[in-house]
């Protein structure tokens, strides 16, 4: 293994952990969704990498359909439904967002603790990607429970399966059906999403989950 | 062999789907049970075989878990429990024919009663632990649905739920047992499981997992309170086939793991086994004398003889463990054959109880009375059961308490200075619950079928059919043959025990006059032929003789009232004045019995009241303290259900993290 393929890598998967960072201070929902898709960007760089580092065609599908699908499809459509329900001003946040840096960067250095403790023996790309796909996951989770708006939760849950994603490639041999079900699994997720956001709109006037909370009689 | 009998419980489990195909209704239900009672006659034919000297066989079946398939074997001591099955089973079938036709909704039995049997029978020659699991499971849920024959009624409910909950949590015992029998490599087949070797600890653990999980079902103290509810709830014949055969499956299933599977004990778990048995039939005992509902009686006088069983296994432990070979094979001769008995007279009088319930739709004693001479035949067989529950020669129940009366006076050889006390003082209650079941029988018989009739019901009372009179009085006579030639039975016995114990009891066919001698004759024998010919002759005798010269002419009068003119038959003594006694000197104590007295001052037209309370201590301290706990911590997660979306995410994710976290510091 040469110590440029090496870096390489290592510099796209963290890049793909600064730009999970970068989502959780977004204010706005546009920003926010700007910094998803140029998380898939970064998405598919990782795995294209990985694809020539480890001479395996089908990565590129993977990488082509992270590509288009995260980086175009999914921001743009998002970016219409927003339009289309008007909230493209509204972002609440439960906590502040220093605290949730503050918890994100707890999560990277467990992820990277565990990780490089557990696979002490295997391969160093697999180590560091594994680490890396983890933190990703468990900020995408962080993601989704820190924000209110049901569209963040989505972007949440959708670089949370990025990092599954860069998990994937990084451990060799995953077989290529198993990528494209992911792909469309995530796709159809998306279109589930997307018309149950129109659903909650429809109902309740607003894309914020504590109406949905409100309806069930809860108090907060 | 094993596939007669296998086929046998296969033909069983076909007749249960043909009844059910057939829509299970009255029209079928002799047919059924006609039928059942012949199938049964395939596992008594294997059993009996292989007690003549047949070697044990196998049989694997293509079904089950891949690549592991279902073993069956049968071996002595599985056919001294497929012969229990099947006269039972038989027994039962010929008595439901009859029964049968008095059921009120006979779909809701009908289909379940032969595969309830055919279970049975599979429990008993499974040879791997998943076939085992599978048929006890099968066997329970068929039982579950039997007690939930007449689902109307409310305490039948309740009852079954019970019985229902017990179950799983004995299945739930016994799967921990055999999964820490089986070990890590998950060796589940029975072959496996006994060459393999396990620390005491395991062995231990093993073994309490047993008793909890066959406690559970054979109704072992604390463990018994759902059998007192369940067994009377079911229809007759099926309580029957509960008490008087089921709880034997579980005394197989401790039989074979304490015994067979788990290997060498350590000697310090018997006198735990010992004091659970007699304690638990002093208990049940003494809840059986204070019972008013004939069933609940049986079932609490079930509960007594598991307990007399499981001290006689504990006893044979504590001789085993200290290679005493000889007393060993003794003792658990005596549980066997206690066993083999118990199903004889506790089906026979389930069935007796089913006769009176047909012939008078009551089952408690207060309301009955008089029967003997409106159900003569039904009384006389009863009474049989009755002496034989009793343990009064020279019926069977005394053959088998002796014999673990002479195992207990064998203690004294014991090494261990624990044991030399325990023993005795378990010898003691056992003797003290021997009493209290003749007591609480003659309470039964007294109050039941002596005297005068307590209600319209009994004095209209009819004797009932053929078909039921068959079953008892085949069931009686077993008791009468098994009591005046018990060395027939012990001999059968001895493969079984020999498989066991590596010892046996010398052949006792071989003396004459058929006597017993267990250990010496020098020490103890029993000749059951001349206390049969002594009280024969001298009850004849007596009998002549005072109707020859006490009073020579028949006279009719009326019946002695205690001194009361009153000619109502509720000034005779009752089911709850025969109790009195005993309830005053033991039950204060063990049942926190209570009496209160209500006198009205003189001028006061109202009538006095005599009021007892009674508390089951362990019902109350130990299943209520569970319940409450259940529906407390219940009451506290209720509030997980209505949580935020986010509120779910985050504890999703705080697991995660908290799991990460954990293997983090593992490492």
């Amino acid at each position: 293994m040469s110590g440029i393929a090496f870096d390489i890598a290592h510099l796209l998967a963290g890049g793909l952990v600064l730009v999970s960072f970068m989502m959780i201070y977004q204010d706005r929902l546009y920003a926010l969704l700007n910094v998803f898709a140029l998380h898939a960007v970064v998405l598919a760089a990782a795995v294209a990498w990985q694809a020539h580092i480890q001479a395996a065609e089908h990565l590129y599908l993977t990488a082509a359909i992270a590509l288009v699908f995260k980086a175009i499809v999914i921001p743009g459509a998002l970016h219409r439904i927003i339009r289309r329900l008007g909230i493209h001003r509204t972002v609440e946040q439960v906590v502040g967002s220093g605290l949730t840096m503050l918890a994100g960067m707890g999560l990277v250095a467990l992820s990277v603790v565990l990780m490089l403790g557990i696979t002490a023996n295997s391969d160093a790309i697999a180590r560091e990607d594994l680490a890396f796909a983890l933190s990703v996951v468990l900020l995408g989770l962080l993601m989704m429970v820190t924000r209110r708006n049901a569209v963040s939760q989505v972007v949440g849950f959708m670089s949370l399966e990025n990092g599954l994603i860069l998990a994937a490639a990084g451990a060799r041999g995953m077989p290529l059906v198993v990528e494209i079900s992911v792909a469309f699994s995530v796709l159809i997720a998306f279109i589930v999403i997307g018309i149950f956001l129109f659903r909650i709109r429809e109902r309740f006037d607003t894309v914020d989950v504590v109406a949905l909370d409100n309806f069930r009689g809860e108090r907060r | 062999m094993v596939e007669l009998a296998a086929l046998s419980a296969l033909s069983l489990v076909m007749l249960s789907l043909g009844a059910v195909a057939w829509g299970g209704g009255a029209r079928i239900s002799g047919l059924v049970y006609g039928l059942s009672a012949l199938a049964c006659l395939g596992p008594g034919a294997a059993g009996i075989a292989i007690l003549g000297g047949v070697p044990p066989q196998m049989l694997t079946l293509p079904v089950g878990l891949p690549w592991i398939g279902a073993h069956l074997r049968l071996d002595a001591l599985s056919a001294v429990f497929l012969i229990l099955i099947a006269i039972g089973g038989a027994a039962a079938s010929v008595y439901a024919i009859g029964y049968g036709r008095h059921e009120s909704a006979p779909e809701r039995v009908v289909p379940f009663f032969p595969a309830f049997i055919g279970a049975m029978t599979l429990v008993v020659l499974a040879d791997d632990a998943f076939s085992f699991l599978v048929c006890w499971e099968v066997m329970s849920l068929l039982s579950w649905a039997l007690v939930l024959a007449h689902h109307r009624a409310p305490e039948v409910r309740s009852a079954a739920y019970l019985y229902l909950v017990m179950a799983a949590f004995g299945t739930m015992a016994l799967l921990l047992a055999f999964g820490l029998l089986a070990g890590g490599n998950g060796a589940y087949a029975f072959s496996a499981i006994r060459t393999a070797s396990r620390p005491d600890s395991v062995a231990v653990a093993v073994l309490a997992l047993v008793l909890v999980g066959a406690g559970s079902k054979a109704g072992l103290a604390p463990l018994h309170v759902w059998l007192p509810q369940a067994h009377p709830a079911a229809p007759s014949h099926v309580s029957a086939l509960m008490s008087g055969v089921m709880t034997k499956v579980a005394v197989y299933a401790f039989i074979r793991v304490a015994f067979d599977l788990v290997g060498p004990l350590p000697w310090w778990i018997s006198p735990a086994l010992l004091m659970l048995g007699a304690s638990t039939a002093v208990l049940g005992i003494l809840n059986a004398m204070m019972a008013d509902d004939m069933k609940r009686l049986l079932a609490y006088s079930t509960i007594e003889n598991i307990g007399v069983i499981f001290a006689a296994l504990g006893l044979a432990l504590a001789f085993r463990a200290n290679g005493m070979t000889a007393p060993a094979a003794l003792a658990l001769t005596a549980a066997l054959f206690h066993a083999f008995n118990h199903m004889t007279f506790k089906s026979l009088l389930f069935m007796g109880a089913g006769a009176v319930l047909t012939a008078t739709g009551r089952r408690d004693l207060d309301g009955l009375g008089g029967l003997i001479h409106r159900m003569p035949v039904t009384s006389v067989l009863t009474l049989i059961g009755v002496t034989a529950i009793s343990a009064l020669p020279p019926l069977n129940g005394f053959a088998s308490e002796w014999l673990l009366f002479q195992s207990i006076l064998l203690s004294p050889g014991l090494p261990q200075l624990g044991l030399q006390i325990i023993v005795p003082a378990a010898g003691g209650l056992l003797a003290l619950a021997a009493a209290l079941a003749a007591a609480a029988f003659v309470r039964l018989y007294g109050v039941g079928f002596l005297g005068r009739s307590r209600s319209d019901a009994a004095r209209d009372a009819r004797e009932v059919d053929r078909c039921m009179l068959v079953a008892m009085t085949g069931l009686g006579s077993l008791c009468v043959l098994a009591g005046i030639v018990p060395a027939f039975v012990l001999d059968a016995l001895a493969p079984a025990v020999d498989q066991l114990t590596a010892n046996r009891l010398p052949q006792q066919m071989a003396e004459p006059w058929l006597t017993l001698i267990p250990v010496a004759e020098a020490r103890s024998t029993y000749n059951p032929l001349l206390v049969f010919a002594f009280i024969a002759i001298a009850a004849s005798a007596s009998a002549l003789a005072m109707h020859r010269f006490g009073s020579r002419a028949l006279r009719r009068g009326p019946a002695w009232d205690c001194g009361f003119p009153e000619p109502s038959p509720a000034t005779q003594y009752g089911a709850a004045s025969f109790a009195q006694p005993i309830r005053r000197v033991l039950g204060s104590q063990i049942l926190r019995a209570s009496e209160t007295v209500d006198m009205p001052p003189p001028g006061d037209p109202r009538p006095a009241r005599h009021r007892v309370t009674m508390h089951d201590v362990i019902w109350e301290r130990l299943y209520l303290s569970v319940a409450r706990g259940v529906v407390y911590v219940s009451a506290r997660l209720n509030g997980l259900q209505f949580l935020t979306i986010r509120v779910y995410l985050s504890l999703v994710m705080g697991s995660l993290v908290g799991l990460l976290l954990a293997v983090a510091l593992w490492h």
